[in-house]
C-alpha cells in the first residue's frame, strides 16, 4: 500500500502516502553532549538513517601545533578531551620522550599514573551520570558532580589549574605534590567507593534505566574490529583488552588492577564497566599513594636535562642554569627528525599521537587519533532500526566529547 | 620485540613482494612503504592473514613535504587486538593522484578518508561520499597544506544590520607572528638586516 497501489478501491486510501521524516538533533541539544548535529531519517520513531555532522568544534589544533614549539603545544591537549585532560597530555609528553629518548623520574613516574587515574574517574563520573541524565534520571549527575568537584581541586593543588592543567610535561610532571595533597587523595579514595555504592545503588537495578539500556546499541565483535573502537567499547562487549595492561606505558605493569568486561556489549553493561573501572581507579590511586609515600621513591619530578627547566636554586647561582631557562622557554628545545606513534589508554579509549619531527624546535606533523572520532563515525551502524528515543542513551554511552572529536 | 618486527616485516615482504618497497624498524615501530595502486590488496591481507591479523584501523592521515615531487605521505597506522603489535604503512603520492580507498575492508577508514580528503585535498577511488569533514560547510582550501595560512582566508561574524552571519576577508590588527628562534650562528636563511652592505663592500 505504501507504493501507492490500491487495494480497497476506494478514493481515499490509494492517497495515502507515507514519507520518512528527517529531523535535525542539535546542534543545540542538551543530550548531543556538546556541539552534535545529526541528521535523522525517521519511519515513524525508527531510526532508518543517521548521519551525523561534526566539525562545529573544529579549531584547528593541529595546524596550530606546527607553529608552536613542543611545550606551546602541551596546553593543546587539556582542550581536546577536557574531561580528563591529563591523559591526553600524557600522550604527548610519551611522545616527545620517546624521540628525544629522555628517561622519566620514578617519582614522576608515579605521579603520572595517580593523576591518570584520577582522570578516569573524573572521566566516567561525567559520563555515567550524564548519560543516566539522558535517560531521565536527575540525581546521578548532581551527586557525581560533587566527588568531581572534589577531584578538581586536586587537580589545582597539584598545578594551579582545575581544568587546563599543563601539569604533565616532557620528563617527568611540573612540581611535585605537597604531602597533605597525598594524604587528602588517600582519605578521598578511602571515602569514594561507599558514594559510588550511592550511585550504584540509584541506577544499578533502577527499573527505568535498565528498561532503557539493556538490548540497547549492541556492539558485536565484528563490530569492534569493523568500527575500530577502543576503551570501553570494547571491553563492555567481553574483550579484554586495555593499553595498560596489553602494551604498558609508564609503570603500569607493577600496578595491581583488573579488568572488567561486559557480556552483552550493550549501553548497560557499559555503563556496569564503567562503574567498574572507577572501583578499579580508586585501587590504583590508593596504591600510587602508598608508592609515593615511600621513602625510596622521593626524588626529583623531572629529568633535568635540555628538555627540562633547571631548578629556581641553579637559576640564582648559575649562569648557565640561567641561559638554559631562557631558552627553553623562548625557543624550546628540538627534537630528533624521526616519527613515533604514542598511545595511552584514555579513558574514551585509545588516545594517539603521531608525531613527524623534523629537527626543529617545532613539530612538522602531529596527528592527533582520538577514540571519540571512530566510535561517533558508528553512529548511523550501532543507532539503525533503534527508537528516536534511544539515540540520546546510545550518545551517552558512546562517550563523546567534542572536544577531542572536532580537534 | 624489535626482532619479533623485523620478522614480521620480512614475512609481509616475502608474501607480498609486488606491494612493499621497503620496511623498516624504528623505534620498535615497523613502518611498510607501500606502491600506491596495491594499497586496498595489502590492506586486505593484513586484515586476514592469521599471523599478521590487524583488524583494526588505528588512524589514517597524511603529511605534506612540498618540497618533494611526490609531495604527500598518506599514512595508515593499523593495530590487532589478538597478536598485539602495530604496523604503519606509508604511501608516497602526487598532488593529484588518486588513493585506492579501503572503506571496503575496514568501514571505519570512511571518516579518517574524508578527513585527510579535507585537509590536504587528495582524492580517493571508490569512496561512498567523500565530503568535507571537519571544516565549515562551504569552506575552501585545504588547511592542513603546509602553503595554507594558519589565519585562513575568511572571517565570520554576525551582523547586526544584516541579522545574519556574514563572510569577510581576514583583516588582522596585527601581522600574525610566527617567530624564528633559530640562532642567527646556526644557519639563518635569512640575511640580517646591515649584512648586505658588507657584501656590496665586499664586491667592490
Amino acid at each position: 500500500m505504501m507504493d501507492g497501489s490500491n487495494q480497497f478501491g476506494d478514493a481515499e486510501t490509494g492517497e495515502q502516502k507515507i514519507r520518512n521524516f528527517n529531523i535535525n538533533f542539535g546542534p543545540q541539544h542538551p543530550a548531543a553532549h556538546g556541539v552534535l548535529r545529526l541528521v535523522l531519517e525517521l519511519d515513524g520513531e525508527i531510526v532508518e538513517r543517521c548521519d551525523p555532522h561534526i566539525g562545529l568544534l573544529h579549531r584547528g589544533t593541529e595546524k596550530l601545533m606546527e607553529s608552536r614549539t613542543y611545550l606551546q603545544n602541551l596546553p593543546y591537549f587539556d582542550r581536546l578531551d577536557y574531561v580528563a585532560p591529563m591523559n591526553q597530555e600524557h600522550a604527548w609528553c610519551l611522545a616527545i620522550e620517546k624521540l628525544t629518548k629522555t628517561p622519566v623520574p620514578r617519582r614522576a613516574s608515579l605521579i603520572r599514573v595517580l593523576y591518570s587515574e584520577i582522570g578516569r574517574v573524573l572521566n566516567h563520573l561525567l559520563n555515567v551520570t550524564t548519560q543516566a541524565m539522558d535517560v531521565g534520571a536527575l540525581t546521578p549527575p548532581l551527586w557525581g558532580f560533587e566527588e568531581r568537584e572534589k577531584l578538581m581541586i586536586f587537580y589545582e593543588r597539584a598545578c594551579g589549574a582545575r581544568l587546563h592543567s599543563a601539569y604533565f610535561r616532557p620528563g617527568g610532571v611540573h612540581q611535585d605534590l605537597p604531602p597533605e595533597l597525598l594524604d587528602d587523595i588517600d582519605a578521598w579514595a578511602d571515602a569514594f567507593p561507599s558514594v559510588l555504592e550511592d550511585i550504584d545503588g540509584l541506577l544499578t537495578e533502577n527499573r527505568i534505566f535498565k528498561q532503557r539500556n539493556a538490548d540497547i546499541g549492541v556492539v558485536t565483535e565484528q563490530d569492534i574490529q569493523d568500527w575500530g573502537f577502543s576503551g570501553v567499547m570494547v571491553r563492555g562487549s567481553g574483550l579484554a583488552w586495555d593499553l595498560r595492561r596489553a602494551q604498558p606505558y609508564e609503570c603500569y605493569d607493577e600496578f595491581d588492577f583488573q579488568i572488567p568486561v561486559g557480556k552483552n556489549g550493550d549501553c548497560y553493561d557499559r555503563y556496569l564497566v564503567r562503574m567498574e573501572e572507577m572501583r578499579q581507579s580508586t585501587h590504583i590511586i590508593k596504591q600510587a599513594i602508598a608508592k609515593l609515600k615511600d621513602p625510596a621513591n622521593q626524588g626529583d619530578v623531572l629529568a633535568r636535562g635540555k628538555v627540562t627547566p633547571p631548578t629556581r636554586g641553579d637559576m640564582k647561582t648559575s649562569m648557565e642554569a640561567l641561559i638554559h631557562h631562557f631558552k627553553l622557554y623562548t625557543e624550546g628545545f628540538h627534537v630528533p627528525e624521526g616519527e613515533v606513534y604514542c598511545a595511552v589508554e584514555a579513558p574514551k579509549g585509545e588516545f594517539g599521537v603521531f608525531l613527524v619531527s623534523d629537527g626543529t624546535n617545532k613539530p612538522y606533523r602531529a596527528k592527533l587519533r582520538a577514540p571519540g572520532f571512530l566510535h561517533l563515525q558508528a553512529m548511523d551502524h550501532v543507532s539503525r532500526g533503534h527508537q528516536l528515543a534511544d539515540v540520546a542513551a546510545i550518545i551517552g554511552t558512546l562517550d563523546i566529547v567534542f572536544g577531542e572529536v572536532d580537534r | 620485540m624489535s626482532t619479533d618486527l623485523t620478522e614480521l616485516g620480512e614475512f609481509i615482504a616475502a608474501k607480498r613482494p609486488e606491494c612493499v618497497v621497503r620496511f623498516a624498524v624504528v623505534e620498535d615501530e615497523l613502518t611498510v612503504e607501500v606502491a600506491p595502486s596495491n594499497i586496498r590488496g595489502l590492506v586486505e591481507f593484513l586484515k586476514t592473514e592469521p599471523t599478521c591479523k590487524f583488524s583494526t584501523l588505528i588512524d589514517i592521515t597524511a603529511v605534506d613535504y612540498p618540497q618533494r615531487p611526490k609531495r604527500f605521505d598518506v599514512i595508515y597506522h593499523f593495530l590487532s587486538m589478538y597478536q598485539n603489535h602495530r604496523i604503519r604503512l606509508r604511501l608516497s603520492v602526487r598532488e593529484e593522484d588518486i588513493v585506492p580507498s579501503i572503506t571496503a575492508v575496514h568501514p571505519s577508514a570512511n571518516w579518517f578518508e574524508r578527513e585527510v580528503f579535507d585537509m590536504f585535498g587528495l582524492l580517493f577511488s571508490g569512496h561512498p561520499e567523500l565530503r568535507r569533514i571537519l571544516t565549515d560547510y562551504g569552506f575552501r582550501g585545504h588547511p592542513l597544506r603546509k602553503d595554507f595560512p594558519t589565519t585562513g582566508y575568511t572571517e565570520v561574524r554576525y551582523d547586526e544590520a544584516l541579522k545574519r552571519v556574514v563572510y569577510e576577508p581576514v583583516s588582522l590588527v596585527q601581522e600574525y607572528r610566527q617567530f624564528d628562534f633559530m640562532s642567527p650562528w646556526e644557519g639563518a636563511e635569512y640575511v640580517l638586516p646591515g649584512d648586505e652592505k658588507t657584501e656590496e663592500g665586499a664586491k667592490k
